[in-house]
């Protein structure tokens, strides 16, 4: 765990000016905004050189993406902060996670927060993520200083970009800043504007202890790391602290801030950012948007904001090798205890054996534990096509949520389904092709509006299950790549929603049920069975293939039976051969999962999970 | 040890080799025929121990037995153990009324011979030397000299080849009134240069070999032949002769057998060996008094088993389940009866004719 790490005495020393109580007025918490690839990481590795943080030499290529996982996919996905010196001031830099699935994250890290730095590649202009940030942060009263990055590139246009930005916050353009933090020019301005533009913490310092909890690690060998702001009073090493939604009680062990090690002090005060060391085992028992107070003077109010974050993202998980089951369960709870966001249950499946049933909080989230499961646990999985969560109520029953469709009824009284507000930039001549995509996913047309002469900004809510489908490899298509997109959820709705089981012989394969909206049925059950008689070899004996909604069949295909699997000659010096080539046919028989009477390979069921998951739907 | 009494004998000689041939063979080679045949004979002395002093069943296979030099053949068929069945095979283009004499009067009871194709396009592809009436003129010859055991071998799934050549190949071998038939589909080995050259094609072939191996089975049986054996049809003699190729059947029954010559493999009791397929290694150790280069193998009881079960259900008879309990899987078995591939009794099990269509995944289902 990079993040948690001890700092030299000498870097100790270097930095003991700011290592002491701070004046509030001399405090700047800030985060920044930007899109992946506009420069947020190299402008917080040019802040902390400018502010003699870190050396050059002690530089590491984009110091605060710790994970290697991260590294690779240009993305942060757990926020951290780091304290920096700037001509007397105390400033706080909180990483903020970059992507829509983190979203309630985002804005406990914003939160943390009296100012943001929006920071947009000049050369590409306001995207969709960025976008959403920014309304994240402005909704959160943040001051926002706005900064056109890459102003040393060619194709940049530093003056359309800071009439964008400027257009976006009401703002004028004269004070969009224009650097590169590549070559580190304009990166000075950057930190005068934050001690300038971005107003200090206004908390008591008299008053009950209280800190939002903007984020948490876990080390091995420390247990859970809260990351903090302190809002009213302030936090003393080895007192007694409580959090005041989920209850949890521990010892404060070790108090400090990253700057960039972690470097510990005897408290932490009134509008400082830091680090508390729990001592805890799990996660999920320090939640992120909690409130952490004094047991022995507690306040009284938590601090507004706190929300149990659900997932809304099912999908099942499996070993290839069904001997790798207890590797799988090791793998996840070693998970779980670094992302309190992810949750799962044993589940058995007749076509694919033992697994988890796993909820996420997106798509990104799911690939991204996936990913993690095979890199770092060196398991091969099986992922079934992911699904949403339903509410459902059947007749003289109370409301229920499902993530299965194999738990989905039948028969139901009612049925609701998550809905998105999606957000979607594209360049003019693409608004007809993102349209035409939305209507096509149920999409409810919100809101169009130019956000420069070229590039228009649509608002649509769609039903999340079109999004977990193929949405985003579709709209990058059919756009060419411009779009950008970003949602978030926006409640649950009734829906005309379907269980779709497939039968393969008569037999319902529960890996493969779907729930989907009553128009689109036919085709994606004609679809499933079309797909699966390509995928299932042919058996000894003709073998039907159904989709149906209850016991009503939508569409139907056979595997015909074989009419001929007998090699013509066999006689003294073929015998050898031909008992090996019966062994290997027997192994093989032994390979495949079976359905009722009908041997399929696994690779068929992996064919159809992926029509199911669209585009996406590839495989380790 | 029970005696053997099955040889089989190896003449790997050929005037070409085809394009689709896996056998073990040598072109040519004339002034090495006699070598041969003496090495062929010293094997014999050596192995001499284990047969019986009457064979039931003697085959002399290829390569092409008929392309050996006469005088050699000759004085090898003189130099075997009597058998009940003599069958040589033979290229329809070296059989002459002289060769046909020649087999007769060194006993051989049973001629198999090589027809493939009579379409003259298909022989071509297949690299065959024979011409489509040298077969006809092949069968009269034998059928002149005495002989009334003449078998045809048929190959389907030939490049180029059309359901209709199949059905003409089948009017025109039937017309011949063979007392034997054994239909095969063509099996290009990965790798070679007949594969090679034929890639897409061969694809095509095998999509239709379903077909082609129904319209043998249903064409032959029609004309009132037994089909007793994957491959294998017999005409049924009025006379109550039972026209089943002998030996080969000594195979499906999990016999014993010796085979001699170069790449020739036998069976005997626990151990399979096969013979180095080089022509220069097989002579020089038999000329030098050792036996040739082997590479063995060491069958278990359980093995010996599972392979009386694989053959046994190549057979139209029922198998005799009795000592082969252990090589049965009784799930298996019951799923093929369900099927309807399978009928069983208590004692015995037989493959239905959709079963047999299915061979081989019937049997990796009913073998445990």
């Amino acid at each position: 765990m990079g993040s948690v790490c001890g700092g030299g005495e000498e870097e100790a020393r270097k930095r003991s000016t700011i290592a002491r109580g701070m004046d509030q007025s001399r405090i700047r918490n800030f985060s920044i905004i930007a899109h992946i690839d506009h420069g947020k990481s190299t402008l917080a590795d040019r802040i902390l050189e400018l502010t003699d943080t870190v050396s050059a030499r002690e530089m590491r290529e984009q110091l605060l993406d710790s994970m290697e996982l991260e590294r690779e996919r240009g993305i942060t996905i757990k926020a951290q902060a780091v304290r920096v010196a700037w001509k007397g001031h105390e400033l706080n830099l909180i990483d903020t996670p970059g992507h829509v699935d983190f979203t309630y994250e985002v804005s406990r890290s914003l939160q943390a927060c009296e100012g943001a730095l929006l920071v947009v590649d000049a050369a590409q202009g306001i995207e969709a993520q960025t976008l959403a940030n920014a309304y994240l942060a402005i909704e959160g009263g943040l001051e926002i200083v706005p900064v056109a990055n890459k102003i040393d590139l060619p194709q940049a246009d530093p003056v359309a970009t800071a009439i964008e930005v400027a257009d976006l916050l009401g703002d004028d353009p004269a004070r969009v800043l224009r650097i590169s933090a590549k070559t580190g020019a304009g990166v000075a301005d950057v930190l005068d504007a934050i001690v300038e533009r971005v107003p200090a913490p206004a908390g008591d310092a008299g008053a009950p202890a209280r800190a939002l909890v903007f984020d948490s690690a876990y080390d091995q060998y420390r247990g859970v790391v809260a990351f903090v702001r302190v809002v009213d009073g302030s936090f003393s090493v080895r007192e007694e602290l409580r959090t005041m939604a989920t209850g949890t009680r521990f010892d404060a062990e070790e108090l400090g801030f990253f700057s960039p090690t972690m470097t510990p002090v005897d408290s932490l005060g009134a509008g400082e950012v830091g680090y508390v060391v729990t001592g805890l085992k799990d996660v999920s028992r320090l939640r992120v948007g909690d409130t952490l107070t004094a047991v022995k003077r507690p306040a009284a109010q938590p601090l507004p904001g706190y929300k149990d974050v659900k997932p809304m993202v099912f999908a099942g998980l499996f070993p290839t090798e069904s001997d790798d089951y207890p590797e799988l369960r090791d793998a996840l709870e070693r998970l779980k205890l670094n992302d309190a966001a992810l949750v799962y249950e044993p589940e058995t499946s007749q076509a694919l054996g033992f697994g988890f049933r796993c909820g996420f909080l997106g798509l990104l989230h799911m690939e991204i534990v996936r990913e993690r499961l095979e890199r770092e646990f060196d398991l091969d999985l099986l992922v079934t096509a992911p699904n949403v969560a339903y509410r459902v109520r059947e007749k003289n029953a109370d409301w229920v949520e499902v993530h299965n469709p194999a738990e989905f009824p039948r028969e139901v009284e009612e049925v609701e389904e998550p809905y998105v507000k999606a957000s979607i930039i594209v360049p003019k001549e693409y608004v007809g092709a993102v349209m035409e995509l939305n209507n096509e996913r149920r999409g409810t047309f919100d809101h169009l509006e130019y956000l420069s002469p070229e590039r228009v900004h649509l608002t649509y809510e769609l039903p999340l299950a079109e999004i977990v489908l193929d949405y985003y490899d579709q709209l990058k298509s059919r756009t060419r790549g411009y779009a950008s997109f970003d949602y978030d959820l926006a409640g649950f709705k009734a829906g005309e929603l379907v269980r779709v089981d497939v039968l393969v012989a008569q037999e319902p394969v529960d890996a493969l049920s779907l729930i989907i909206h009553r128009d689109l049925a036919y085709d994606r059950g004609r679809l499933l069975v079309e797909k699966l008689r390509e995928e299932i070899p042919r058996q000894m004996f003709d073998v039907p293939i159904q989709a149906a909604i209850g016991s009503r069949v939508i569409a139907r295909e056979t595997v015909k039976a074989k009419r001929k699997d007998v090699l013509a000659k066999c006689y003294g010096g073929d015998i050898t051969r031909k008992r090996k080539l019966l062994e290997k046919q027997k192994a093989g028989k032994r390979r495949m999962k079976q359905v009722g009477a009908v041997e399929v390979p696994q690779e068929a069921f992996l064919a159809v999970l992926n029509i199911g998951q669209g585009g996406d739907g590839r495989r380790s | 040890m029970t005696p053997v009494r099955h040889l089989y004998v190896h003449l790997p000689f050929c005037a070409h080799r085809c394009g689709y041939c896996d056998f073990v063979t040598a072109v040519g080679r004339r002034d090495q025929h006699r070598a041969y045949v003496d090495a062929l004979l010293r094997e014999l002395e050596r192995e001499r121990p284990v047969l019986a002093d009457e064979l039931e069943t003697v085959f002399l296979g290829g390569g092409t037995p008929t392309y050996t030099e006469p005088a050699e053949l000759e004085r090898l068929l003189a130099s075997l153990p009597p058998a009940v069945e003599v069958t040589v095979e033979a290229n329809p283009e070296t059989v002459t009324p002289g060769l046909a004499r020649l087999l007769r009067r060194s006993r051989v009871t049973r001629i198999s011979v090589g027809a493939q194709t009579f379409r003259p396009e298909l022989l071509r592809v297949l690299e065959r030397v024979a011409g489509p009436d040298d077969v006809r003129r092949a069968v009269h010859h034998l059928r002149d000299a005495g002989f009334d055991n003449v078998s045809l071998d048929l190959v389907y799934g030939i490049p180029g080849q059309s359901a209709s050549d199949l059905e003409a190949d089948l009017g025109d071998a039937l017309a011949l009134g063979p007392e034997h038939l054994s239909c095969y589909e063509l099996e290009a080995k990965p790798g070679t240069r007949f594969t090679h050259a034929w890639g897409a094609e061969l694809t095509r072939q095998t999509d239709a070999m379903e077909d082609y191996f129904e319209r043998v089975v249903t064409r032959l049986t029609g004309a009132g032949f037994r089909w007793y054996e994957t491959a294998n049809f017999c005409r049924v003699d009025r006379s109550g002769r039972d026209l089943r190729a002998r030996h080969n059947l000594a195979y499906w029954l999990g016999r014993d057998y010796l085979g001699l010559g170069m790449g020739a493999v036998s069976t005997i009791e626990n151990r399979r060996w096969r013979n180095t397929p080089r022509l220069g290694r097989y002579l020089e150790a038999l000329a030098a008094g050792r036996a040739p280069e082997r590479e063995v193998e060491t069958l278990d009881a359980a093995v010996r088993s599972r392979e009386r079960v694989m053959l046994g259900l190549r057979l139209d008879e029922p198998l005799a389940l009795a000592g082969l309990e252990a090589a049965v899987d009784p799930d298996g078995l019951v799923r093929a009866g369900e099927l309807g591939l399978a009928t069983s009794t208590d004692n015995t099990v037989a493959l239905t004719a959709r079963g047999r269509f299915l061979g081989d995944a019937v049997t990796a289902a009913i073998v445990a």
